[in-house]
């Protein structure tokens, strides 16, 4: 069958897909778009986790007609996202105009990487990313992309969380390196970050 | 396989008379597992994401009619005045991500005796309303629901479309044991509600038994306790020995198996120390709410 979406605030569609496929496997196969990870397949981890209709969600567990017509945000179009939030604010759908979004084929060659040789410099990143790469909260990197989404989210409707707000809004969200704290430390430093820039 | 896309109730009960094995998706935590495991390979998925009335909810005078595919994060938002048991036991579902998809339809659909909405519908007490195209709507007792190791009273052609759930009219409590917090299917879990304008307690047990369970004989027990005593008008401290026979009664109605969360005995143990300490904490919080409104009166 085919789907139509909004990914990253622009329009997408996806043929041949199969009827009992996830959007997490649309996103990744059909869409070229890895950065939503793929590893429980069963809502355990949150690897997977994307923004459908501004809500968070595992997306390994939504089928992809459940995303017809709908907006989905995944990490590759987080700071595009984010951007555009500081921009127009509160806009929680990533669609907010016609000209915003991150294209396909952008997402599709997003990268940390960016042009200096240290780590995220000359790269357009979210908060959210910067504070994780500042604070040292990526280890093998594989929980990191629906970490940032949930801890985004996290920011976005709570300016200033507590200890027990971070630790509750990412316990859906499995680390196998156990880097807790230091992720921690990361939404503490992007809340602060958050904070001053108000 | 096909995907169903009906855009209201009406297409969705067609759909379903048509296609009786068709399977319902809803926030899909339950049957995208089983897909994605290849567990389960449905000639039909039909969604019901479409269908705005299953997100709704109605506070009424006596009841709250709770559309089936409200989530767990609405329920624990909008309504713990009401249902503080069930928001209780939202609060324990899984991690933010699967309660932002997942509602009490799909517990009472997949009807496992692990489903965490279980016990604190079974002590607040409710009907399902399930409906069919042939033969309409109908409301199923919660205590009739539950038939069978994930099964329920649903009909094939029939649909969950909410549970018409009593507000609450005294204290609520639920408790679940598991390993941690977040991510955890309970060893077992304990619901209770006082309801003073009838002058009841009823419970709720999930997984210790092939089905969720209330413990009658632990009810009719402290019910006639409390009655005899005058505690529902004096306010006085349960007696520890009045708590410890409930506490027993409640165990003994387990009926739980040894599995890789934990085993039978542990679970028995567990339900009767979680049916003393929830009674306690609905008990003190009836207890200091009565005081209140004397006060008051005064």
């Amino acid at each position: 069958m085919r789907v139509n979406f909004t990914v990253n605030g622009r329009q997408q569609e996806a043929d041949d897909v199969w009827e009992g496929e996830s959007l997490l496997y649309v996103l990744r196969e059909r869409m070229g778009l890895p950065g939503s990870k793929n590893a429980c397949e069963q809502g355990e981890c949150g690897s997977c986790t994307v923004r459908l209709d501004g809500v968070p969600v595992c997306s390994c567990l939504v089928a992809a007609g459940q995303a017809e017509g709908r907006e989905v945000v995944t990490v590759e179009g987080l700071a595009g996202f984010a951007k555009q939030r500081a921009e127009h604010g509160g806009c929680a759908s990533g669609a907010c105009g016609s000209e915003g979004g991150t294209s396909l084929q952008a997402a599709q060659q997003w990268s940390a990487k960016g042009t200096d040789s240290q780590t995220g410099e000359g790269t357009e990143l979210s908060p959210v990313q910067q504070a994780f790469i500042d604070a040292g909260a990526v280890q093998c990197g594989f929980c990191t992309p629906g970490l940032l989404v949930a801890a985004d989210e996290l920011l976005e409707r709570n300016e200033s969380p507590s200890d027990a707000d971070i630790r509750e809004a990412l316990s859906g969200n499995l680390c196998r390196c156990t880097g807790y704290e230091k992720i921690l430390d990361a939404v503490r430093l992007a809340a602060a970050r958050q904070g001053e820039a108000v | 396989m096909d995907f169903l896309r009906p855009a209201s109730w009406e297409e969705a009960l067609a759909a379903k008379a048509e296609h009786p094995t068709a399977v319902p998706i809803a926030g899909g935590t339950d049957v995208m597992v089983e897909i994605n495991f290849d567990h389960r390979r449905p000639e039909y998925l039909l969604d019901l994401n479409r269908i705005s009335e299953l997100q709704d909810w109605h506070v009424g005078e006596e009841t709250v009619q709770l559309g089936a595919s409200v989530p767990y994060t609405k329920i624990m938002e909008n309504l713990r005045t009401e249902l503080p048991g069930l928001a209780l036991a939202s609060h324990t579902v899984a991690s933010p991500q699967i309660r932002n998809r997942g509602g009490v339809g799909g517990n009472l659909g997949t009807a496992s005796p692990a489903g965490d909405a279980h016990p604190a519908l079974l002590a607040a007490d409710c009907e399902v309303e399930v409906e069919s195209q042939a033969r309409g709507s109908r409301l199923i007792p919660i205590d009739a629901f539950y038939t069978g190791v994930k099964r329920n009273a649903l009909e094939a052609d029939e649909l969950i479309k909410s549970v018409h759930i009593k507000k609450a009219d005294g204290p609520q409590q639920y408790s679940k044991v598991g390993t941690r917090n977040a991510m955890v299917i309970a060893v077992c879990a304990f619901g209770i509600a006082l309801h003073p304008e009838t002058r009841t307690v009823r419970t709720g047990i999930g997984s210790a038994a092939p089905t969720p369970i209330r413990a009658k004989a632990a009810e009719e027990f402290l019910n006639s306790a409390l009655e005899e005593g005058g505690f529902w008008d004096n306010g006085k401290i349960i007696t520890p020995s009045i708590a410890k026979q409930f506490a027993e009664l409640c165990s003994g109605a387990a009926n739980p198996i040894d599995d890789v969360r934990g085993t039978a005995s542990y679970r028995k143990h567990a339900v009767g120390i979680m049916a003393r300490r929830t009674l306690g904490w609905t008990w003190e919080s009836y207890r200091s709410g009565k005081g209140r409104g004397a006060e008051g009166v005064a």
